[in-house]
């Protein structure tokens, strides 16, 4: 009778929890308005909001590759399954035609949708909850100005439970801050300009802070490294394993141009941010490099030493790293197969008197051979770096069809004894085979252009 | 001494291992099919067949050819007896200078070889590497097309197959 009793009070309670959490995971619908007219919007507010939306990253998750800018259907993979993105186009049917700006605001600072659904953080509203009223309204302007696209993205395909948006109240209630960025008062206006950019719209710590298992931002290790569509994005602060401490005018330099000559070339996903970023007036550059260059912090005298002692033997013609000494002494077979192809494959460019952009870095000086994986290395073996569209810029072939399985392998593994300064990486068949498999999506974009006075490629529309 | 299979022909060769795959074809095996246009894999007209994967031999050190079976134009068929590929390629009349061609011809069968029916979506994709500056991608396109369907159909062989 007791043990009934008390199984009859747990079920109550459950039911009463489950109710109070509905009630608290529930939002409301926002009414619809008419298609805003995009005469109503004053030409200045959306040229504002054209450049936040590039600091933004916008374009790069909410287009498919080919498709229509901002028509959204880019597959994201997560470790709960595949989210595709959202149409932010006005289209009133399948976009935001419909939504005032009052709902966009609320996306944008709460993670709910028009209709009152809770969004996935793969949007990173944890981000920009951070932004103003202002830029909001900038941003709301610039959207509702596109050219519309009718284009129904594919449903998300996600496994239950993950597939309950009502759960992601409860992912909130743990892990997600609501609230308008608010300055520092200990620091200057530059620092907290660039950490309102960087924290905000920029959402940097969205690919380089790691994540928990329920796939939000630790925060306690910010900065410390994340990955990002098949690419392991670096830690920023301290535990940054650039051979070469970054500093500001790197960070300026690499932020605007898209290389650096003590680091290398931005690839991969952050080839697009570099592109977007030429809509930042140098002024908005300066304090988001200001504001990274506080999160790098001061490199320890040992680090600092090593980086002056990197470029020093690296400056000139390549001289100290011939062919001659490209073999380690003692090699097993498969080190002499990766010295080789090295010297063969690899060197030309690389060890070449040819500054950089259009010369290969010497890698030596390049995180890639420095990182925590062997991702990027292997992604970068296997697809290089395509050319920009219509730009000047570097490039790198791709020796996918050229080289097997065991010979990346063998490159991979001599590169990191060589250039690297970590333990030897453990994964690097799987990440091999998985590149090449297309297990993970890696995403392989085209160099930034070398000259941003030249326009910003990847913010062109296509219609 | 560095073993090299080209078109199904074995050749020892004292060649340095980072010369370029595309210089040992042309000046040390006289099979001058596969052309030198940019040297920087971005134009394609020298692109052969390694393992049945299309690769720019500008680009591929000896080396890496090293013991795979190379595949040139000269490999798809003869003057007298064209393969399907190149039948395609003179019946749409796909060449106006001609110098992409090769490189065309070899990345379209790589593409063939992996995928016998590909759609044009397919194709645009797979060809994308490779320019012509004429402008006869319209009739490369549908060359490629047609040779898929004479690779399968009896035709290609009583006309025009490639003898072994």
């Amino acid at each position: 009778m007791i043990l009934r009793n008390l199984m009859g009070l747990v079920v109550v309670l459950g039911a009463l929890s489950a109710g109070g959490f509905s009630v608290y995971a529930w939002r409301s619908e926002i009414p619809e308005v008419a298609p805003a007219q995009p005469s109503r919007f004053d030409p200045e507010l959306v040229r504002r909001g054209a450049g936040l939306a590039a600091v933004g990253n916008c374009n790069s998750c909410h287009t498919r590759t080919g498709g229509p800018s901002f028509a959204g259907g880019l597959r994201i993979p997560t470790q709960f399954g595949s989210i595709y993105t959202t149409n932010i186009t006005p289209d009133p049917e399948t976009g935001i035609g419909l939504w005032s700006e009052a709902a966009f605001e609320r996306a944008m600072r709460d993670g709910v949708d028009r209709l009152g659904r809770h969004l996935y953080p793969a949007f990173p509203y944890d981000h920009f909850t951070h932004v103003t009223d202002e830029d909001i309204r900038a941003l709301y302007a610039y959207f509702m100005t596109r050219q519309p696209a009718h284009a129904t993205p594919r449903a998300n395909e996600l496994r239950f439970p993950f597939d309950q948006r009502i759960l992601l109240a409860g992912w909130k209630l743990l892990f997600f801050r609501k609230g308008v960025f608010q300055p520092d008062e200990r620091h200057d206006r530059r620092w907290n300009r660039g950490a309102y950019l960087v924290e905000g719209l920029a959402h940097c710590g969205g690919c380089h802070t790691p994540r928990n298992t329920l796939g939000a931002e630790r925060g306690n290790d910010a900065y410390d490294g994340g990955e990002a569509e098949g690419w392991t994005a670096y830690a920023l602060n301290v535990d940054s394993p650039s051979p070469v401490p970054w500093d500001k005018d790197a960070l300026f330099q690499y932020l605007r141009h898209g290389w650096h000559e003590a680091h290398g070339m931005a690839r991969g996903p952050m080839a697009p941010v570099v592109d977007n970023l030429n809509a930042l007036e140098d002024d908005d550059l300066l304090a988001v490099v200001t504001y990274i260059a506080a999160v790098v912090g001061t490199p320890s005298p040992e680090r600092a030493r090593r980086g002056r002692s990197v470029l020093e033997q690296t400056s000139g013609n390549g001289a100290t790293l011939t062919s001659d000494s490209a073999a380690p002494s003692g090699a097993t077979n498969e080190r002499s197969e990766g010295a080789a192809i090295y010297v063969t494959t690899c060197a030309p460019c690389h060890e070449s008197s040819r500054p950089l952009p259009y010369g290969g870095i010497n890698l030596a000086r390049s995180t890639g051979p420095n990182g925590p994986t062997a991702r990027n290395l292997v992604n970068v073996i296997l697809w290089g770096l395509p050319p920009s569209d219509g730009q000047r810029s570097p490039i790198m072939p791709g020796f996918n069809n050229a080289m097997t399985d065991d010979q990346v392998r063998a490159l991979v593994t001599y590169v990191r004894q060589r250039f690297g300064h970590g333990p030897t990486w453990t994964n690097v068949d799987q990440d091999i085979r998985d590149a090449r498999a297309g297990n993970f999506k890696v995403g392989i974009y085209p160099a930034p252009g070398t000259d941003p006075a030249s326009g910003v490629i990847s913010q062109r529309e296509v219609r | 001494m560095i073993k090299l299979t080209v078109n199904g022909h074995e050749h020892e060769l004292e060649t340095e291992p980072d010369t370029p795959l595309l210089y040992v074809l042309r000046d040390e095996l006289a099979l001058s099919g596969a052309k030198f246009g940019c040297g920087l894999g971005q134009c394609g007209a020298c692109t052969v067949m390694l393992d049945g994967k299309a690769v720019f031999s500008c680009l591929t050190p000896l080396l890496l050819a090293a013991g795979k079976n190379v595949t040139t134009v000269e490999g798809l068929g003869t003057l007298e007896a064209p393969g399907p590929l190149q039948r395609a390629f003179i019946e749409e009349q796909a060449a106006q200078c001609g110098y992409c061609i090769a490189g065309m011809m070899m990345r379209a069968q790589a593409l063939l070889v992996k995928n016998s029916s590909p759609t044009d979506a397919e194709i645009r994709a797979a060809m994308e590497p490779n320019l012509c500056r004429c402008g006869t991608h319209m009739r490369i396109l549908r060359a490629i097309k047609r040779a898929a369907a004479l690779i399968k159909t009896a035709d290609a062989g009583a006309a025009g197959r490639a003898r072994p």
